[in-house]
C-alpha cells in the first residue's frame, strides 16, 4: 500500500495543498483524535483528507448535527475533536452548538465551516462569520492555504484556553485554492478522560442559566483575545487616503489590486480586534471593508464612532466574490481617479453547459417517467436528482433544503386547494438525504395521514459530492465494510404499510411508469423505492456499449428526452403530420466510448433501432 | 515581482476531462522552478458535464488566485467551444491553444441551443491568435482517450518560462510512482501534443 504524501510528508516539506488538505494535515498535527463530517461542497475533502490519517478516529456522519455531536461527545472525553461542515451544514448543526457554547469543552472544539461564495454548488450564500456573535465563539478566517493550515492547529489551543468552541470560517477561494503549505508533525495530546459535572455537561433550564454570566465573562476574554492576537495584522501603507479592514481570501485580492495602502488583516475576525482598527483609523481618511457576503464587519464598524467615512458595500459588490477586478474600479472612483479597466475581447455567444446528470446515471429513468406521468406536483431535494429540474426533464416543482421534499410534499397535500385536488404529489429524494433529513419528515407524512408518494432514490453513495459513503452504502470512510440499512425495513418502521412500499428497477422504463402512476392514485403515503449504484462508484457494472441502426432511426427523437449525454444528434429535420402539425425530427447515434449499456434508452425507442449487446433472455413461460 | 509579473493560465473544458490534473501539473512545475503558485477552480456541480476552469498563477508571490477577465497569458482548451467561450479572458495578444474536440451537451442534442458550426473561426474572428489541434484524435491514434490531458499538456509546455522538461517530469512523476506502465504512452503524448501546437503554428 502506498502511503498519500499528505501522511507521509515529514516536517518542513513544502506541499502544493488546497486549504481543505492543509486543514486535514492541521487537525492531525494538533493531535485531534475524533473528526467527523457530512459532505458539502466546498468543505467536502476535509475529511477525505482526514480519513487518510489512521492513527485518529475520522466518520461520515449522517448529518452536520451529528457530526458536531460526535466531536463534542469526544470533546467531553478529553480528545482534541474536529467537525467539518458548508455553511448550510451549520444551520442543522446550530442546535447542538448553541448550547455546547455554554458547556464550554474538554478537549479542544474546532468546527471548520466552509461558505460556498459565488454559489459554486448551493441553494443560497450565507455568512457564517454571524455564528461568532450568536453563539460567543471566536472566528478564525484563513486568507490560503498555509494560513487555513496554522489556524487550524492553533484553533484546538484557543479553544481549550478560551474553554469555547472554535469556528474556522472558510470560503471557496480558500478551500479549493492550492498553494504552498510548509508543514510540521504530529503532537499527541494526553487524553483528560471524561469529568464527571452535571453543573457543566448537563444543560437543565437551570443550570443553562447559570452558565451565562460565565460565557459573558468569557466573552471579555475572548475579546481581549482577539485585540492582542497575532492573527490580526496591521500592514503600512504609504497611501493613506484610504486604509482596508479586510479577512479571508479577500484580504489577497485587496493585497494584490491595493498594495500601496494600509491594510488590516483580520485572521481572528470575532470579536473585532478594536485597538488595530482604531490604530488604523487614526492615520487615513477612509476605510474601505472588503468583506464577504454581508457588511456584518462594516456596521460593527460604523458603530464604534470613529472619525473616518466608513465605506463597503456601498460601493463594493453586494453578493458574490470579490477580486482585484471587480474593487479596483469603485475604489479609483472614491479616490477621485479614473480607472481604466483591461482591455478585454467581448464575449462570443456560446451555448450554455449546465451540470447534467451523468451517462447512465440511475436517476435518468426516474426523470423520464416523472416528466411523463400528468398531474403531479413533484417535490423536490438536495443532490444530484436536483439537475431533474433542468432539460430535458423540468421535473421538479420545489427545492429548498436538505431533507425539505418531505415536509414540503405533506405541506402542498395539506395546503392543496380545489384547483389541486386530483393532483398527485410525488417527493423524491436519495438515500444520504433521506438519512440526513428526510426520515423525520417521512414520519411526519405518516403520522399526519399524508397523501403523498415518496420516491426513494437509493444510488448507495453521496453522488453529487463525488460518491462518499453513508449507512446506505455498506462502507464506512474508509470502504471498509459496514452494516446497510434495509430502506423498505426502515420506511415500514416509520409507519408506511408494506403494501405501499414498492422496489423498482429505474433502468425498467414501463416498470417505472405503471408503478408511480398507480402509487400516485392511492390514499395513503407510499415509497417507491428504486436502488441501483451511482454509476461513478465501484459497485457499477458497466455493460457493453448500445448503438444505433441508422436505417431503423426515424428521427422521431423520443430518446434524447431521457437526457442522457451519450445520445448525441447527427441530423435535424421536420415533419408535417397529417393533421397539419409540424414537429422536429431528430436523428441520433450513441457515443459509443461513453456508453455503459445501461438499457434505458432503447426502451425509448418505438423501432428498435438501439441494439443492446448484452444477451437477450428468454421470456419465462 | 509586481503582481502584473505573474503568469496567468487559464485551463477550460468540461467536467472529467482532467482539468484540474493538468492544472496541478502545470503548478507543480512552477514550484520546481521556484515560482509562488495558487491554483483554483469552481468544483462541485461542475463535475456533472458542467462548464469546468482552472485558474493557475504563478510568479515571485501570487496574492490573489483568481486569473481576471484581460490577464490570461493564454488560454488551454480542453474542448473546442469551451476555447471559444474564455476567450474574454485573455490579455490583448495573447493567444488560446484550443483541442479541436467537440463534446455537445444535452441541451444542445435537444435541440435547444446550437453547437458553434467553426469555434475556431470564431475565436480568430474575435482578434485571437488560434493554435487548434486534435488531442482527441491523436490520443485516439495512440490507444486511449484519457491521453489527451498528457497531449494538452505536450501543447502548452514550449509556452512555459520554464522548459518543457520541467513539465514533462511533473507529469511522468505522477504515474511513476502509482502507474509505472503509464509513463511511457504518457511521455509519447506529452511529445505528440508537443508536435501537434508546432505543427498548428506554422499553419497560423
Amino acid at each position: 500500500m502506498l502511503t498519500h504524501p499528505l501522511v507521509s510528508a515529514e516536517a518542513g516539506t513544502k506541499m502544493l495543498l488546497s486549504g481543505n488538505e492543509a486543514v486535514a494535515r492541521a487537525v492531525w498535527e494538533a493531535g485531534c483524535r475524533v473528526a467527523a463530517a457530512y459532505p458539502g461542497t466546498p468543505s467536502t475533502e476535509i475529511l477525505e483528507n482526514v480519513c487518510l490519517f489512521k492513527d485518529m478516529y475520522s466518520e461520515w456522519s449522517v448529518n452536520e448535527k451529528v457530526s458536531l455531536e460526535v466531536a463534542i461527545g469526544a470533546s467531553m472525553a478529553g480528545s482534541r475533536a474536529f467537525c467539518a461542515m458548508k455553511h448550510v451544514g451549520l444551520n442543522v448543526a446550530s442546535d447542538a452548538l448553541m448550547t455546547q457554547t455554554l458547556a464550554g469543552v474538554g478537549g479542544g472544539l474546532v468546527i471548520a465551516v466552509a461558505d460556498d461564495v459565488g454559489f459554486s454548488s448551493s441553494q443560497n450564500e450565507q455568512d457564517s462569520r454571524f455564528w461568532g456573535r450568536f453563539a460567543h465563539l471566536p472566528i478564525l478566517e484563513p486568507a490560503d492555504s498555509q494560513e487555513a493550515f496554522e489556524m487550524t492547529r492553533l484553533a484546538f489551543g484557543l479553544s481549550e484556553d478560551l474553554d469555547a468552541p472554535v469556528i474556522l470560517r472558510m470560503t471557496t477561494r480558500i478551500c479549493h485554492v492550492k498553494a504552498m503549505v510548509t508543514v510540521g508533525e504530529r503532537h499527541e495530546k494526553a487524553v483528560a478522560g471524561f469529568k464527571k459535572d452535571p453543573d457543566r455537561w448537563v444543560m437543565t433550564p437551570a443550570a443553562a442559566q447559570k452558565r451565562v454570566p460565565w460565557m459573558l465573562q468569557r466573552d471579555r476574554r475572548l475579546k481581549d483575545m482577539a485585540n492582542r492576537s497575532g492573527l490580526n495584522r496591521l500592514e503600512q501603507g504609504a497611501d493613506k487616503r484610504l486604509g482596508f479592514i479586510t479577512s479571508g481570501p479577500a484580504y489577497m485580492h485587496v493585497k494584490e489590486a491595493f498594495p500601496n495602502h494600509p491594510i488590516l488583516k483580520m485572521g481572528f475576525s470575532h470579536p473585532l480586534p478594536e485597538r488595530e482598527i482604531r490604530a488604523l483609523a487614526e492615520q487615513v481618511e477612509k476605510i474601505v471593508v472588503a468583506e464577504e457576503v454581508e457588511p456584518l464587519v462594516e456596521g460593527e464598524l460604523k458603530a464604534m464612532g470613529l472619525d473616518v467615512v466608513i465605506h463597503g458595500k456601498d460601493i463594493l459588490p453586494e453578493f458574490g466574490e470579490l477580486s482585484p477586478a471587480n474593487m479596483r474600479g469603485p475604489v479609483a472612483k472614491l479616490l477621485g481617479e479614473t480607472y481604466k479597466p483591461p482591455v478585454t475581447i467581448p464575449p462570443v455567444k456560446v451555448f450554455p453547459r449546465p451540470p447534467t446528470m451523468c451517462t447512465a446515471c440511475p436517476h435518468l429513468g426516474v426523470f423520464y417517467t416523472l416528466s411523463r406521468v400528468r398531474n403531479i406536483y413533484i417535490s423536490g431535494d438536495i443532490g444530484c436528482y436536483t439537475l431533474g429540474a433542468g432539460h430535458p426533464w423540468e421535473a421538479l416543482d420545489t427545492c429548498i433544503s436538505m431533507g425539505a421534499s418531505m415536509g414540503i410534499a405533506l405541506g402542498l397535500d395539506k395546503g392543496r386547494g380545489a384547483v389541486d385536488e386530483k393532483k398527485g404529489i410525488v417527493g423524491v429524494i436519495g438515500d444520504s438525504t433521506f438519512l440526513h433529513m428526510g426520515m423525520q419528515g417521512l414520519l411526519d407524512i405518516v403520522y399526519n395521514k399524508g397523501n403523498v408518494t415518496i420516491m426513494l432514490l437509493d444510488n448507495r453513495a453521496v453522488g453529487m459530492t463525488g460518491g462518499q459513503e453513508n449507512p446506505g452504502s455498506g462502507r464506512d470512510i474508509h470502504g471498509e465494510e459496514a452494516p446497510r440499512v434495509d430502506f423498505a425495513k426502515l420506511v415500514e418502521a416509520l409507519g408506511v404499510r408494506p403494501e405501499r412500499i414498492r422496489r423498482v428497477d429505474p433502468y425498467v422504463l414501463p416498470d417505472l411508469f405503471k408503478t408511480v402512476r398507480h402509487e400516485v392514485k392511492q390514499n395513503e403515503p407510499s415509497v417507491i423505492l428504486t436502488d441501483q449504484p451511482c454509476v461513478l462508484i465501484d459497485d457499477y457494472d458497466a455493460l457493453k456499449p448500445l448503438y444505433v441502426e441508422e436505417d431503423k432511426c426515424t428521427g422521431c427523437a423520443n430518446c434524447l428526452d431521457v437526457g442522457c449525454p451519450a445520445i448525441l444528434v447527427t441530423k435535424r429535420g421536420k415533419e408535417v403530420k397529417n393533421n397539419g402539425k409540424e414537429v422536429d425530427l431528430a436523428w441520433v447515434k450513441i457515443e459509443t466510448s461513453a456508453c455503459t449499456g445501461c438499457n434505458l434508452c432503447p426502451d425509448t425507442c418505438a423501432h428498435d433501432a438501439i441494439l443492446p449487446f448484452t444477451p437477450v433472455v428468454a421470456e419465462m413461460p | 515581482m509586481e503582481a502584473d509579473q505573474t503568469t496567468n493560465i487559464l485551463v477550460c473544458g468540461i467536467g472529467g476531462q482532467g482539468i484540474m490534473t493538468a492544472a496541478e501539473v502545470l503548478s507543480e512545475a512552477a514550484i520546481a522552478t521556484g515560482h509562488d503558485v495558487k491554483k483554483t477552480e469552481v468544483a462541485g456541480m461542475a463535475q456533472r458535464g458542467g462548464v469546468v476552469t482552472s485558474h493557475v498563477r504563478f510568479g515571485e508571490k501570487v496574492f490573489s488566485p483568481v486569473v481576471a477577465a484581460g490577464t490570461a497569458d493564454f488560454i488551454l482548451g480542453f474542448e473546442a467551444a469551451e476555447g471559444m467561450r474564455w476567450i474574454p479572458h485573455l490579455r490583448p495578444g495573447a493567444a488560446a491553444l484550443v483541442n479541436t474536440l467537440r463534446l455537445e451537451p444535452p441541451v444542445v442534442s435537444i435541440g435547444l441551443f446550437d453547437y458553434p458550426e467553426d469555434p475556431v473561426m470564431a475565436i480568430r474572428e474575435a482578434g485571437v491568435t488560434c493554435y487548434p489541434f486534435d488531442a482527441g484524435e491523436a490520443a485516439r491514434e495512440l490507444g486511449n482517450l484519457k491521453l489527451v490531458n498528457s497531449i494538452m499538456l505536450g501543447a502548452v509546455a514550449d509556452q512555459l518560462p520554464f522548459g518543457a522538461e520541467v513539465l514533462k517530469k511533473c507529469l511522468l512523476d505522477r504515474f511513476k510512482v502509482r502507474k509505472p506502465k503509464l509513463v511511457d504512452i504518457n511521455d509519447q503524448a506529452f511529445e505528440k501534443g508537443r508536435a501537434l501546437i508546432r505543427a498548428a503554428a506554422k499553419v497560423c
